[in-house]
């Protein structure tokens, strides 16, 4: 029987409350959102905390609005909820293309967007996701909130920006005009975990890429940001032959591990695949013919 | 610490351990054994309940996270010495071999058909798509939440 070593467990009421709790317990309090990750991890031993904060109260954490031109999230958002939205379909519909596909049906129910990014698991969707749409996430702790960029978000594998007594509380997404993107993924079965996903975001404007974002899932100890991908599609027009050259960058700037679900080289060649597939995709929403 | 809940619409209250699970303070502490505990790690489905109606796997819930909450099990289906149409389903489909999987499986349809009452296959399987049938292929499970749909509809029309 698999049980958690022994914690203590208390719920906050309020942000403010959950911050105050990790303050006063110090570095072996975690908060627990869906717990979908920390419990199985918990389970294992390969984490220990002495004290649980449970977040699940916090209900003025899950929304998805627009609000000063950009899509806010709240972290407590759970991913059967990104799912559904019709704003997200519409301005960024790579989350329904993850959301379908990450885990199953009854645990999309309990886990949610921010504990998926602080869980910071390179394997996992959400990440590559929100570093293609170049989210920013708001961190609070009790001086206040910063914010912080996708691109530094991660600082190692299951290591997030996010510091002592701090939440993460907000997911924004950028609102701009000749957005597409998509979400890519190949799995062994349904609800496994990704053998590589690649996330892309293109901004079109006048037949010619204005800004991009290419990230990808389970090649690397980190979500992999394409960055050379990137600056090779600023500026040009969308076409077969760039998406290829992509391909080969993604390839490339990738770094998986042989494992159950494949050798080095083979996930390589399919992480160059579902970027290319992400990228036309992505072009096809942009000017609203769907691939 | 203490924890209250309704568990099958019956108020309960007991001290339990924060760590402790809640498919093992169901089976254990409540001795509501219909909840199946499987693989344990969140993958397989046969400890699915409904938490305020929705499917969670029990497994990976505490039962301090359930506090002021509304629990369903598979015991809860079987109301009035009457079967749920999901049962009657498994019966008449013969959507079980070894039964390990049936109480998940139930639960996970019942919630399913709450939400949506008239579903396609594909929208079935999608339903059970987190939940591991090791006997049956799947075939009579989806016909089985078929014919629930079938008759559930037919008895709301009468």
């Amino acid at each position: 029987m698999q049980t958690p070593a022994p914690f203590e467990y208390e719920r906050a009421t309020s942000v403010e409350g959950a911050i105050e709790a990790l303050e006063r317990l110090g570095s072996d309090a975690r908060v627990i959102a869906g717990g979908h990750s920390l419990l199985p991890m918990m389970k294992l031993r390969l984490a220990s905390p002495e004290h649980l904060i449970d977040i699940n109260d916090l209900t003025e954490l899950a929304y998805i609005r627009e609000q000063d031109g950009e899509i806010r999230i709240g972290a407590m958002t759970r991913h059967v909820e990104l799912l559904k939205s019709d704003l997200l379909a519409q301005r960024y519909p790579l989350f329904a293309d993850a959301e379908t596909v990450i885990a199953d049906p009854v645990v999309r129910n309990r886990g949610t967007i921010g504990g998926s990014l602080c869980q910071a698991d390179a394997a996992e969707d959400l990440s590559a996701v929100c570093l293609a749409a170049k989210a920013r996430v708001v961190i609070r702790g009790s001086g206040g909130e910063r914010i912080v960029g996708m691109e530094e978000f991660h600082v190692g594998p299951y290591m997030t920006a996010v510091g002592a007594g701090e939440i993460l509380t907000e997911v924004r997404l950028p609102v701009r005009e000749g957005a597409g993107s998509a979400h890519e993924k190949v799995e062994r079965r349904a609800g496994d975990w990704a053998i590589a996903a690649a996330s892309a975001a293109l901004w079109i404007d006048g037949g010619a890429i204005v800004d991009a974002g290419v990230a990808l899932s389970a090649v690397g100890m980190t979500t992999v940001h394409l960055t050379r991908a990137e600056e090779l599609l600023r500026g040009k027009a969308p076409s077969e032959e760039l998406f290829a050259q992509a391909r080969e960058i993604a390839a490339e700037d990738c770094s998986p591990s042989a494992d159950g679900r494949g050798p080095v080289d083979y996930k390589r060649h399919l992480a160059g695949v579902l970027t290319h597939r992400a990228l036309r995709r992505s072009t096809a929403r942009a000017l609203s013919q769907e691939a | 610490m203490q924890v209250s809940m309704t568990v099958n619409g019956e108020r309960v209250s007991h001290e339990v351990e924060p760590r402790q699970l809640l498919v093992h303070y169901l089976r254990e502490t409540l001795d509501l054994t219909g909840t199946h505990w499987g693989c344990d790690t969140s993958n397989c489905g046969a400890c699915v309940v409904l938490m305020d109606g929705e499917p969670v796997k029990s497994c990976t819930v505490l039962a301090a996270m359930c506090h002021g909450h509304e629990i369903r099990t598979v015991e809860s289906l079987h109301a009035g010495g009457e079967l749920d149409p999901i049962q009657q389903g498994f019966h008449e489909r013969h959507a079980l071999q070894c039964g390990f999987c049936t109480p998940g499986m139930q639960m996970t349809a019942r919630a399913l058909l709450d939400e949506n009452p008239d579903p396609t296959d594909e929208e079935i399987r999608t339903a059970i798509s987190g939940a591991i049938c090791r006997c049956t292929g799947y075939k009579n499970i989806v016909s089985a939440v078929r014919w629930a749909a079938d008759h559930e509809a037919a008895r709301s029309e009468a």
